[in-house]
């Protein structure tokens, strides 16, 4: 009895791992197939042009770009505010001070607050400063949403930095910045990680820009201008009834995809090379 | 020169203080903002009338989110109760049966899950499980069905959440203390019974937790959903029946509520019913998990 109880659910446990490994699989295969076909120069290196909703010319460039300076920008926000706040919690307040832990809640509560409250609440924000949906917009909804991404990701390598790094710098007399500075050295590994995690949630969700950003055919000039991004890019042009276009919402899809694997090895790659350098 | 030393290491303290404060601020602001904005609607119907009727004529004044609270529930049951199975089972194989290898195997798969956009599982999910119900399980149901169902959008989810109850269970399990499973072997309880009643009866509350933060995941998911249940304003009959959540709701109606009195109001009404029900799942469970980690850690 124990030992057939034992079987069954060994059986199980195998078959549920497998099954999950190969929706992984499947869901890679699928984008791969429906993408590929439709996949070409022109469909990465154009913007759309008169009728592409149609079916006619045009690729989805305008998206590509400017879902690219939407995270940039996004990125170089966050840097500046969750390094900050990762040094002050980890090397400025004491380990086990209360403000560090309500800190850390609240950032895991920030975590969980999905995209499209970031979305609606950086809309009002918006029409509170009586800014149209624009890249800026955009910018300041997707950071919101990946600075606790951040956060939490460069402050779980923080939390690993030996006290004695931060002991041996202070008996030198360095002052606390000068500690910090030694320390985001050691850091950059974990930056590095949290940087490419947060590129790839914030390049992916629609939720954030779609009142925020808006969408447009151009690549946009200015900060002021709406702009597409890929994830807007496939909503839209999926529910489109032209064949043509349905197809390049698969096209922009994959390269979606690819945009992510890639970002996701990256973030393997270092933080493996970060494991190697751990003192 | 020790001057400037200091001055320098003054703003920078300054400055790491304010950017502290200010982001955590930002939950608040974000609560009350969505609070203060869904006051209009608050005042002139009860949070009761709001929560319990299912009239939506957003043209005639009227705002009830029954159907759609009850789409968001039913969607978010199906997902929990097939990827909750899995995961428990997947994890307990990750970290007690499995070689090391795996686990590291198994932890790019779940990353790489975890990172795919949910607008990709939208298109993967019209793409597989909406053709999948409407042609081979609908029909031995019900008698007729699109696809855009219920179920799909539960099994899509349920893939969606599944990365972040495994990962949540491993540390979960890994927390539980080698000499408790020892022991318990040690006694000639078999592997399996040794996970039964120590690992999962150790582990117990963290489980819940993960549940729980799984649960409000899928409480906000808006893309990936909206693409595959169909969007349709009715109380959902069966599981083959379009729905329409609250995130779809706000995400199908924010940009046109303009013209509409009370409109902006109402939506804003579900934005903070899902951040307030959200704050407080991941309240809870972020609490258990500091807990369980404080124990078993040093």
């Amino acid at each position: 009895m124990k030992k057939l109880e034992e079987k069954i659910f060994r059986f199980l446990m195998i078959g549920s791992t497998v099954l999950i490994f190969s929706v992984l699989i499947f869901i890679l295969y699928v984008i791969l197939k429906k993408g590929l076909p439709s996949l070409s120069w022109d469909i990465i290196s154009k913007i759309p042009s008169g009728g592409f909703y149609l079916g006619k010319e045009g690729g989805i460039l305008n998206a590509i770009i400017g879902s690219l300076y939407l995270i940039f920008f996004s990125v170089i926000i966050s840097l500046m505010i969750s390094v900050p706040v990762v040094m002050y919690l980890n090397f400025t307040l004491r380990r086990k001070s209360k403000l560090a832990s309500f800190a850390r809640l609240t950032f895991d509560v920030l975590f969980g607050i999905p995209s499209i409250v970031y979305g609606a609440f950086g809309f009002t924000v918006m029409i509170y400063f009586g800014l149209q949906a624009s890249l800026l917009g955009g910018i300041i909804a997707i950071s919101l949403l990946i600075i606790p991404v951040m956060i939490r990701s460069i402050d779980e390598v923080a939390i690993l930095i030996p006290n004695e790094l931060v002991e041996a710098t202070k008996s030198l007399g360095a002052t606390n910045y000068e500690t910090i500075k030694v320390i985001t050295r050691q850091l950059l590994p974990g930056i590095s990680t949290a940087v490419l995690l947060s590129v790839g949630r914030g390049i992916g969700d629609a939720a954030t820009v779609l009142f925020t950003a808006g969408y447009t055919d151009s690549i946009p000039t200015s900060l002021l201008q709406p702009t597409a991004s890929l994830p807007l890019a496939i909503f839209f042009q999926l529910s489109s009834p032209v064949e043509e276009v349905q197809n390049r919402a698969y096209a922009a899809a994959l390269v979606l995809t690819i945009i992510i694997l890639i970002l996701s090895f990256a973030a393997r790659f270092f933080s493996r090379r970060l494991s190697k350098n751990k003192i | 020169m020790l001057r400037g030393r200091l001055l320098k290491d003054k703003i920078a303290r300054h400055y790491m203080l304010t950017a502290t404060v200010v982001s955590i601020f930002v939950l608040f602001l974000i609560g009350g903002g969505l609070f203060y904005k869904s006051l209009p609607i608050l005042q002139e119907k009860s949070l009761w009338t709001l929560l319990t009727t299912s009239n939506w004529r957003p043209f005639k004044g009227d705002f009830g989110f029954a159907s759609y609270i009850l789409s968001t529930l039913s969607v978010t049951g199906i997902a929990i109760l097939i990827a909750l199975p899995l995961s428990l089972l997947t994890s307990i194989y990750i970290i007690e049966y499995a070689s090391p290898t795996i686990l590291r195997y198994f932890s790019a798969v779940v990353d790489l899950l975890s990172g795919i956009p949910p607008v990709i599982y939208g298109v993967w999910g019209t793409l597989t499980i909406v053709p999948f119900i409407s042609e081979n399980l609908a029909p031995h149901f019900v008698e007729f069905s699109t696809g855009y169902s219920v179920l799909a959008g539960g099994i899509v989810l349920a893939i969606m959440i599944i990365p972040l109850i495994i990962s949540i269970l491993i540390e979960v399990f890994s927390a539980v203390p080698k000499e408790m499973r020892e022991a318990s072997m040690s006694l000639g309880a078999t592997k399996w019974q040794t996970v039964k009643k120590v690992v999962i009866r150790k582990s117990f509350p963290g489980i819940v937790a993960a549940t729980v933060l799984a649960i409000s995941r899928a409480f906000g998911e808006t893309i990936a959903v909206l693409m595959v249940c169909g969007n349709f304003t009715d109380l959902p009959k069966s599981i083959f029946d379009a729905c329409y959540p609250l995130p779809a709701l706000i995400a199908n109606n924010y940009g046109e509520m303009m013209s509409v009195p009370k409109y902006e109001s109402a939506l804003m009404f579900a934005a903070f019913l899902l951040f307030f029900i959200i704050v407080i799942f991941n309240i809870i469970s972020r609490l258990v998990l500091i807990q369980i980690d404080k124990r078993y850690q040093l």
